[in-house]
């Protein structure tokens, strides 16, 4: 499935988020992920599906004044 | 002066130094910098993450009892401002935001007009806001009106060093807003901390001039302490200037 990725068009073979989490090798504790417009607690992406089309932003705090 | 807090969105802040987290060498810098400033406040900023280079958590070095305050860089307008003070207070950052809207790159202006539309927005929703603006009286007057916290006035441009170069303007907000009103932006220097507080500043914001020091806790502490004198000066009221010089010892019963 095509999905839009912080802005990026990809080809996606995870069926949820924690699996596209994982396979970024990001860090859970200081990730937030917005899935077309909405934020997706932690404890949820497990068991949020993917699907054609969908717009995820993998966000984090960085240093800024 | 032990008595003399700052109140922000029902916070009480001792210190009136507020710092951000930009620039430094190292995060492990920041939390050395807290302890020396005993700054309460400090500032991060969202992005999307790097996931070619993972960056390490950054709120891991800031304490708990420090107030977070997450800005809204980025933004260019105030639909996108609104947008980050939400996912920054969603994911457990409080209800404290800096309104930072900037268009122009070139001096990182901020845009007063969509600052003041993400205002009006972001009180309604009891957020805390603090409006980074070019220091303009009557902007300030519809910023308090529209439910900002505080008035937070450039004193030149971001990470410039230059100091209160709009410091006449600052000094009319000063007189005339009844939200407090926080330097923020072009502070370079503790003796530019202490005269905005001389002033009559309620409080600072610095970031630049300590993460890039040498030191950066050598330098939070000196600016907490230059903030301290400023204010202490500010509220013992300053003594008159004169043109003409006034001798301080008596000009009658001299020894000749």
């Amino acid at each position: 499935m095509l999905l839009k990725v912080n802005g990026v068009e990809e080809e996606c073979a995870d069926t949820n988020l924690a699996e596209l989490v994982a396979a970024k090798g990001l860090r859970r504790d200081s990730l937030v992920v917005e899935l077309n417009g909405s934020i997706i607690k932690q404890e949820l992406w497990q068991t949020t599906g993917l699907h054609d089309g969908d717009q995820v932003e993998l966000l984090n705090f960085v240093g800024g004044g | 002066m032990d008595q003399d807090v700052l109140e922000l969105g029902n916070v009480r802040f001792n210190s009136r130094l507020f710092t951000g987290t930009g620039k430094f060498a190292a995060h492990a810098h920041i939390p050395a910098m807290l302890a020396a400033s005993g700054s309460q406040m400090i500032t991060v900023a969202l992005r999307r993450v790097d996931s070619h280079s993972p960056s390490e958590n950054i709120l891991e070095y800031i304490p708990k009892d420090v107030i977070l305050l997450p800005n809204t860089s980025g933004a260019r307008n105030a639909e996108q401002a609104v947008r980050v003070a939400r996912i920054a207070r969603e994911v457990g950052c409080g209800d404290f935001i800096k309104i930072e809207v900037i268009t122009d790159m070139k001096y990182l202006m901020p845009d007063n007009y969509e600052t003041l539309r993400a205002t009006e927005i972001l009180a309604k929703e009891g957020f805390v806001v603090l409006p980074y603006v070019l220091p303009d009286l009557p902007l300030a007057k519809r910023l308090e009106s529209a439910g900002a916290a505080a008035v937070m006035p450039l004193g030149a441009p971001i990470g410039t060093n230059r100091g209160l170069e709009t410091k006449t303007l600052i000094a009319l907000l000063i007189e005339n807003c009844t939200v407090p009103i926080v330097v923020d932006a072009g502070i370079g220097r503790p003796s530019h901390a202490a005269a905005a507080m001389e002033m009559g500043a309620d409080a600072v914001l610095v970031n630049t001039a300590i993460a890039t020091a040498h030191d950066p806790a050598a330098m939070g502490k000196a600016f907490s302490l230059a903030v301290q004198a400023g204010r202490m000066a500010y509220l013992a009221k300053m003594a008159e200037e004169s043109s003409l010089a006034r001798a301080s010892s008596p000009l009658t019963g001299f020894l000749n």
